[in-house]
């Protein structure tokens, strides 16, 4: 459904996307993720046809988005970052005229304009302007206007960006439940939005991809080891040592100490359980057992290593690229 | 077509929510009706001399002594206002980052450019058409001929259409709606005044500046005359404006 090829993009010196390929099946929901100027937005706005790519081939629902764009972009639904609101047009207005200049079929505007504004919630703000919206209602009014001609192809530059939490949900979920008709890409800097909504993700840094895989592949990838986070009250004495004397265990270090609690992260080899023998041995050198848990790389952990050891292989002098995170 | 008329109704729309339009026709109406009323006087001081030299009435003529003035005097008056008119057509949209909207969406570069075109030039005839009871009221009063007011006003919407067409290109090259709007009237202004300097030239150079005056172009349609020449340069004027804005908008998107 979307496929891209090779694509980069240079301003002047710049080179914002740099041979970048991927491809979204029918149905999909891809997730665009990368820290703030790793070239998302520049690769989305190639998708949606507003810009020419400087390399490359970007082809949307069988079209190539440069030699047909018009045929491609009666496809493709977009959303981009700051929504394109006029803020003298009442939201009525506005997506009677987005409807029109999409192509809806004069009979079909009024049907799409209720059902969009019912599945985006902005119904109740039909008649005001949008330049008088909150950020969370021209977010949705965006969103509405992207949807209206129900495209094959949605293109979400950071949807829920300005959202309440409880907004932020009500929109993962509607986008979720577009997923088995539309294929959509969405970009984010929110880890947890990927895990939720997206069936496969795509990172991005500096301009280049990083790791195309599922949520779950991706954290199985990085898991070389398993870690156990371990807090014991050994009555004073060194735990450090014994601990890593438990068979399986490959490295022991201590993580926080308080009142003579002291936590430890004790790696093992992969698939190999040692949670009995470590708690076998501290109950039997008589120590207190306070806590004994696995630890699980979240996609946070993930995402910072990958791009981390990205940028310290690429340039170690440089400093580590700026991430948002929520 | 239907997406050159949305465009246009949209951005007709655009001009009638924000202040723009009252103000701008407020203000071509207070001028024109002044310029008016001037010209009237003066031309009704002229009527009753030449009554009083016993010529009659008959020897002044309404349409070439009152209207042909007042029309190629208040064209002066567009020279001010149309930039305000074309000012945030782009720049607006860059601005406030709905021009993404029109770039993504299944229009072609020349139907937005056509729709903005007819927006503003509907705005401009409903300026035109404040001055339509003016004359009205002389056709009440005396006998002109008609045919001569229905040529100049189209010999008006093409002027204005260069303008708009120029106005267009500008306000296409910037996000600042001040530097659209300075630097469309300097460019107006000169392409008001070029021919000024033409006695001072040599012939051929002087055939060129006339040429490219826009006003000395609407004295024929005042008179009643459509020359070819003069629907050539204007129409030609609006589409090489028209297409400078298509490249300017073109380029744009190369640089992202």
């Amino acid at each position: 459904m979307i496929e891209v090829q090779h694509l980069t993009k240079r301003y002047g010196p710049v080179t914002a996307v740099d041979d970048v390929s991927f491809k979204a099946e029918r149905g999909e929901i891809l997730g665009f993720l990368g820290p703030n100027g790793a070239g998302k937005t520049t690769t989305m706005r190639v998708l949606t046809g507003y810009m020419p790519a400087t390399d490359g081939k970007a082809i949307v629902a069988g079209y190539d988005v440069l030699e047909q764009p018009v045929e491609a972009k009666r496809r493709t639904g977009y959303l981009p970052e700051t929504p394109p609101l006029y803020p003298d047009m009442t939201v009525e207005d506005y997506l009677a005229f987005c409807a029109r200049i999409k192509g809806v079929p004069r009979l079909e505007r009024a049907g799409r304009l209720q059902s969009v504004m019912e599945k985006t919630q902005i119904a109740d703000v039909r008649k005001r302007h949008c330049g008088k919206l909150s950020k969370g209602y021209k977010q949705r009014v965006g969103l509405a206007q992207a949807l209206l001609h129900n495209p094959d192809v949605l293109i979400l530059d950071e949807p829920t960006a300005g959202l309440d939490p409880k907004q932020q949900n009500e929109t993962r979920r509607l986008i979720k439940g577009l997923g088995g008709d539309h294929t959509i890409i969405l970009s984010t800097h929110i880890l947890p939005e990927v895990s939720q909504t997206c069936n496969r993700i795509v990172i991005i840094n500096r301009g280049r991809v990083v790791a195309v895989d599922t949520p779950d592949n991706l954290t199985a990838r990085l898991r070389g080891s398993e870690t156990m986070y371990v807090q014991v009250d050994a009555m004073g004495a060194d735990a450090e040592g014994t601990l890593s004397s438990v068979p399986g265990v490959t490295h022991v270090s201590q993580s926080d100490r308080r009142d003579g609690i002291v936590g430890y992260q004790v790696e093992s080899e992969a698939g190999r359980d040692v949670r009995r023998q470590l708690a076998s041995t501290v109950v039997g050198n008589g120590w207190g057992l306070l806590e004994l848990r696995p630890m699980r790389m979240s996609l946070e952990e993930i995402f910072l290593q990958i791009i981390t050891t990205e940028d310290a292989a690429a340039a170690p002098e440089a400093a580590p690229a700026e991430v948002t995170n929520e | 077509m239907n997406n050159i008329l949305a465009i246009a109704h949209k951005e007709l729309k655009g001009y009638f929510a924000s202040p723009i339009a009252y103000v701008v026709i407020g203000l071509y109406a207070v001028m024109f009706g002044y310029f008016f009323y001037a010209l009237l006087l003066y031309f009704d001081r002229q009527s009753m001399q030449m009554a009083g030299l016993g010529g009659g009435g008959g020897a002044v003529n309404v349409n070439e002594q009152l209207i042909r003035p007042v029309f190629l005097n208040t064209t002066v008056i567009f020279l001010f206002i149309l930039p305000m008119v074309t000012m945030r057509t782009y720049s607006e949209e860059k601005r406030s980052g709905t021009i993404e909207l029109l770039l993504t969406a299944p229009l072609t570069d020349f139907q937005i450019i056509a729709g903005k075109f007819l927006g503003a030039m509907g705005l401009y005839a409903a300026m035109l058409a404040i001055t339509v009871p003016h004359i009205g009221l002389l056709f009440y009063l005396g006998n002109p001929e008609w045919v001569p007011i229905v040529i100049t006003y189209l010999g008006l919407l093409l002027m204005g259409g260069c303008f708009i067409s120029v106005g267009l290109f500008i306000s296409s090259l910037t996000k600042n709606q001040i530097v659209a709007v300075m630097a469309t009237f300097t460019v107006f202004l000169m392409l008001w005044v070029i021919n000024w300097i033409a006695s001072f030239t040599g012939p051929r150079t002087q055939e060129v500046l006339n040429y490219l005056s826009i006003t000395d172009h609407l004295d024929d349609f005042t008179r009643g005359v459509i020359d070819t020449k003069h629907l050539v340069y204007y129409l030609s004027f609006i589409s090489f404006g028209l297409y400078l804005t298509m490249r300017s908008v073109d380029t744009e998107r190369w640089r992202g």
